[in-house]
């Protein structure tokens, strides 16, 4: 589409500017003040340069908690775009069906995060939860809050249930845009399935997929909530991600400096990978 | 405002990224800028590589302080030539 | 897909009758699918309408001692119910202000180039993408400082940092499938933008600002970060006091579980009616 020049279109979106800088600008402008000051109180601050930064950088808590982050994101990635597609590959297309399954599928992600924890917390208990009772069904002596695998485990299949309708029904929206003509010229061509698949449909989605992508990276490398209820970080550390450690430090131990500084790193990150996803999105609707 | 703590270098800091701001602004309305490609493997304009820019300086400097025990100036003095080097042929 | 083939059965009926097959294949995955979906909320509710001695005392997939004892407790309390009060005044104040500010910068968007508007969208999206855990120290400075602090419209607003980019996203591409003409001839009839933006423009996005509706909706219900930091007595969140009294009270198992039960359904009642658009959300209207 041809859009018009017109700079007044600046008075529309000034309302937006306004709320969204009140809670981002100034917020993040305090989080740089802090990032380079020792402070006690309001009145008693020192000023210590790059201290903070290099505190953090060099910090081998926090090089775990990244490197678990990544690990974490990645896995459930790797997961959940698969099953996603797969899932809505299945889902029927028409009639009351098509409905039913897209309000259950739905389901998981109308649930707020931590009683998404709080199920799992009692699903995988193995005295009250199914999932945990089924483990040791076969077995395996299954505890997730000591053993640091199982707390995995929990964790990467409460991700994985949460979060995969997300991707089931990106997808699901992309194949409904896919014109029934391109179905008949393949049954034409006795097309197999799987030539189906790979020539017709999933072009067509690459482009859900990668806000797909998007969205799930983004999102699990700010994941908090399901964690925090589910195994509190632990056992030990082992289940302890970025914003975990940084909501510890930030509002536990109200260590003002670090917490900053902390917060500037993760949000640099963020800045970087969003940058990245974002020019890719914007190039292939140009490419279009 | 106290809760802020202002201090005098974080102001300056947010007082040149403003400055730079109106700046590219005023530029962008006298000549406007068209997509072009330079050494960077994208179409830019100026207002990408201006964000470019800035990102990898802030990448620099925090590698210094990572890495190296040499003084903080030494970054800037780095992404400042960076940056416009960037500007120009990104 | 049977109908189609139906007529030519004769000549196809082998790939008719593979084509069947996996049909029925993909059937058969799907439910199992959802089966494997619903267990841990169908035992969510199972376990709701226990008592806690039944709870600790061994595995069932249905009550022994069927019991509204969880619910009472909940709706007598006010503690308890005063805090999905709570969670639906600020939800409610967040919807109102997203979709109020997000409609008339989502037609810029859509309609028009303008200085900066590129890094302005990315800048917005950004802000979606950011960590809420960032904000959380200077939010709460922030708030504490111009006393809105324990305030349903602190959440409210904080929770604007994700929830206008978000809008703005999602609207912009339901506006974008708005052929502009429609623009066009309403301004050559004599319609001033307000009155066209509110008579012509909003009826023809009806299922857009739906979806949009219900994504500030959801979002907003489901954070705990923030609602919780934002708060203490008066404005807190029934996410805040279930992860609270629990830990101070030692593990009632059936409370927990009803209070999640209930949690649940506002999604499922606001899901119901846009089922239909609710894919075409979740790809920010970039289908």
């Amino acid at each position: 589409m041809n859009k018009v020049e017109n700079n007044k279109a600046w008075f529309l979106v000034l309302p937006v500017f306004a709320i969204v800088a009140f809670s981002a600008i100034i917020p993040l402008m305090t989080v740089v003040n802090y990032s380079v000051q020792d402070i006690f109180d309001p009145q008693t601050r020192y000023f210590v340069g790059t201290e903070w930064f290099k505190m953090v950088m060099t910090d081998s808590d926090l090089h775990g908690a990244l490197l678990r982050q990544f690990i974490f994101s990645f896995t459930i990635l790797a997961i959940e775009i698969p099953l996603g597609i797969a899932v809505a590959l299945m889902m029927p297309t028409k009639g009351r069906g098509a409905s039913l399954a897209l309000i259950l599928v739905a389901i998981p992600l109308l649930i707020p995060w931590n009683v998404v924890g709080t199920i799992w917390q009692i699903f995988g208990r193995g005295d009250i939860g199914l999932f945990g009772a089924a483990m040791n069904g076969l077995g395996i002596d299954y505890n997730y809050a000591s053993n640091p695998m199982h707390a995995w485990l929990t964790v990467v299949l409460m991700d994985v249930w949460h979060w995969t309708p997300l991707v089931a029904l990106l997808c699901y929206s992309g194949l409904r845009a896919i014109p029934e003509v391109y179905y008949q010229a393949a049954r034409i061509d006795r097309a197999s399935r799987w030539a189906v698949f790979r020539y017709i449909q999933l072009p067509k989605l690459t482009n859900v997929l990668i806000i797909g992508v998007l969205l799930r990276f983004m999102d699990s490398f700010m994941i908090y909530a399901e964690p925090f209820v589910l195994t509190g970080g632990g056992p030990g550390t082992s289940t302890t991600f970025l914003s975990q450690s940084l909501v510890t430090q930030a509002i536990g131990q109200f260590d003002l400096g670090p917490a900053a500084a902390f917060s500037l790193v993760y949000f640099l990150i963020i800045l970087a990978v969003c940058w990245v996803f974002y020019t890719t999105i914007m190039n292939m609707q140009k490419d279009k | 405002m106290a809760w802020m703590s202002w201090t005098l270098p974080t102001a300056l800091f947010f007082l040149s990224i403003f400055l730079i701001l109106v700046g590219m602004t005023a530029w962008q309305i006298a000549s406007p800028s068209v997509e072009r490609k330079g050494f960077l493997p994208l179409e830019t304009t100026r207002g990408d590589r201006l964000f470019i820019g800035l990102l990898s300086s802030a990448y620099i400097h925090l590698a210094f302080v990572a890495l190296t025990e040499v003084h903080i100036a030494v970054a800037t003095v780095l992404s400042v030539i960076w940056m416009s080097f960037l500007m120009r042929w990104g | 897909m049977t109908a189609t083939a139906a007529p030519q059965a004769p000549v196809k009926s082998r790939a008719a009758n593979k084509a069947r097959s996996a049909h029925i294949r993909g059937r058969i995955g799907l439910v199992f699918y959802l089966v494997l979906l619903l267990l841990p909320i169908y035992w969510l509710v199972n376990m709701s309408f226990k008592t806690n001695t039944e709870i600790l005392s061994g595995l069932s997939f249905f009550p022994q001692n069927f019991t509204l004892e969880n619910y009472a407790k909940i709706f007598t309390d006010p503690t308890w119910y005063m805090g999905y009060v709570n969670s639906v005044i600020y939800v409610s104040m967040n919807m109102v202000i997203s979709l109020l500010v997000a409609l008339p910068a989502a037609y810029a968007f859509s309609r028009y180039k303008f200085v900066g508007d590129k890094h302005m969208f990315f800048w917005l999206l950004s802000n979606r993408m950011a960590p809420p855990a960032v904000f959380l120290l200077p939010f709460f400075q922030l708030y504490s400082s111009i006393g809105l602090f324990d305030t349903h419209i602190a959440v409210a607003l904080a929770h604007c940092l994700f929830n206008v980019p978000l809008a703005v996203w999602i609207l912009e591409g339901f506006m974008s499938g708005v052929p502009r003409e429609i623009d066009e001839t309403a301004y050559i009839d004599g319609y001033t933008f307000p009155r066209f933006f509110v008579r012509i423009f909003i009826p023809l996005i009806r299922s857009g600002i739906g979806v949009t509706a219900f994504f500030c909706f959801m979002f907003s219900w489901v954070e705990l970060l923030l609602a919780r930091t934002l708060t203490s007595v008066d404005a807190k969140p029934i996410s805040a006091i279930m992860t609270r009294t629990v830990s101070a009270s030692g593990m009632d198992w059936g409370l927990l579980a009803a209070a999640g039960v209930l949690t649940i359904l506002p999604g499922l009642l606001v899901v119901y009616f846009v089922r239909n658009h609710v894919a075409k959300g979740f790809a920010l209207g970039r289908v």
